[in-house]
């Protein structure tokens, strides 16, 4: 249908970003594709140490997910988005496929090795989330491509992950959020992914602050050094969210809290975060 | 161009009763229930996706029926505020909405008690942070809330007994 349709045709998964774009007349599709009637497009399924999620695998499905109680960086993520009504609605595949710059799902699957599955008339093709995401709003998929999947890695043993996003209320975008996943060996750090929202164009990945933890014991001063880091590559933008100032230092904040949180989890402690409120 | 837009025959069940319209694509659910079936209990607030004053329940699921297309709701089975009334009984959640003064205004308390009843078909006993979380995206400028978490609270021990 969309190859028939042409430029001018838009998809509609959960519909609670594209809806309201609509409305705003920021988004003017000619043609609305509705893909909720497709079955078999809604699952969350293991399979060698991969996590496979069918795109329209709802958020309030992930957040009840057996696989979200094994990796509580899901549960943070898909627990806190917005609200029970848009968590009802909304999609993993819809979220990645939308690329707002404060969307949350993209920010902690950059911390996953998470592959995007693009779906066509004329086949299919695999693509890594961070070739995916290519700007604001812009996708890799072409005119007549859906994504059909989303392919994620488990956590390796001995790691641990944590999302924490700063809103003003529940319904709104965060203000800024950090997604931590670190593996740790006692009380060394073996491996870091650390990736920052809404405080670019695309989520960040802040690589100097994940070298600042790599092979090094996680003390104080060490986790210190990767929110500053992590500071430095944000590239936030003044709002009526907050000035880009207030944003670099939010989300400081949240990446030491974030990596603090992973350690304990990384450890086997259970640690229960939401989002955190203004 | 709308002009050219053919409107969709849809068949929908709301509070037991079965409807078949032919609606435009565009038309929301809110406006479906308001508009074309008179149902007017479900409330327009921001229309931003934000507010939940237009908060129904979708097969079982709360969802905000300004930000669904009326098409979208081929086949489903919708509740409304005015499906909460049994035989000229109140439910237990309005009820206890009343009696705790969960409401003063009331625009978005039709909204707030079915995120409530979501949660209470889920979850019998609810946590202080459950019933937060549960009615987390329903704004209510007038009660503060105070009396919203009591009113549900109180809705809880009421619907365990029935």
């Amino acid at each position: 249908m969309l190859a028939q349709l042409g430029d001018d045709a838009k998809l509609l998964a959960g519909g609670q970003s594209l809806i309201p774009l609509m409305k705003l007349r920021f988004a003017n599709p000619a043609h609305l594709v509705d893909l909720n009637f497709i079955s078999g497009t809604s699952y969350i399924k293991e399979d060698s140490g991969t996590l496979y999620f069918g795109a329209l695998t709802r958020h309030a499905e992930i957040e009840a997910s057996g696989a979200a109680a094994k990796i509580p960086i899901l549960h943070d993520c898909a627990a806190g988005i917005a609200d029970v009504q848009v968590r009802n609605r909304g999609t993993i595949g819809g979220s990645l496929a939308e690329a707002d710059p404060s969307g949350d799902w993209a920010t902690v699957l950059f911390t996953l090795s998470t592959e995007v599955r693009c779906l066509a008339t004329n086949g299919e093709r695999t693509v890594s989330l961070s070739d995916f995401i290519k700007d604001a709003y812009t996708t890799a998929l072409v005119h007549d491509e859906l994504v059909s999947e989303v392919a994620m890695k488990m956590p390796a043993k001995g790691s641990g992950g944590a999302y924490l996003a700063f809103k003003r209320s529940a319904p709104v975008y965060p203000t800024a959020s950090a997604a931590v996943q670190l593996t740790m060996d006692d009380d060394v750090c073996k491996d870091a992914a650390i990736a920052l929202g809404c405080v670019g164009l695309v989520p960040i990945r802040a690589t100097d602050a994940e070298s600042a933890l790599r092979g090094r014991a996680l003390t104080e001063k060490t986790i210190k050094g990767a929110a500053e880091a992590a500071q430095a590559v944000a590239d936030p933008q003044s709002d009526m969210r907050g000035s880009a100032d207030y944003k670099r230092t939010l989300v400081g904040a949240l990446v030491k809290r974030a990596i603090e949180i992973a350690v304990r989890r990384a450890c086997g402690e259970q640690v229960e975060v939401g989002h955190i409120y203004a | 161009m709308s002009d050219s837009i053919e409107n969709i025959p849809i068949q929908v069940t709301v509070n037991g009763k079965p409807y078949s319209r032919k609606v435009e694509p565009r038309k929301l659910l809110v406006e479906l229930l308001r508009e074309d079936l008179d149902l007017t209990g479900t409330h327009v607030g921001c229309d931003t996706t934000y507010c939940g004053a237009c908060t129904v329940l979708m097969n079982g699921a709360a969802v905000k029926s300004c930000t669904m297309f009326a098409v979208q709701a081929d086949g489903a089975e919708i509740l409304t505020v005015e499906g909460l009334e049994q035989n000229g009984e109140l439910h237990p959640i309005q009820k206890a909405f009343g009696d705790c003064y969960g409401l003063q205004c009331g625009y978005c308390t039709p909204g707030l008690m079915l995120s409530t009843l979501q949660l209470l078909v889920r979850s019998k006993q609810p946590n202080e942070k459950e019933m937060r979380k549960a009615i987390a995206g329903n704004t209510c400028r007038c009660t503060g809330y105070q009396n919203i978490l009591k009113a549900i609270q109180v809705a809880a021990q009421n619907m365990k007994g029935a």
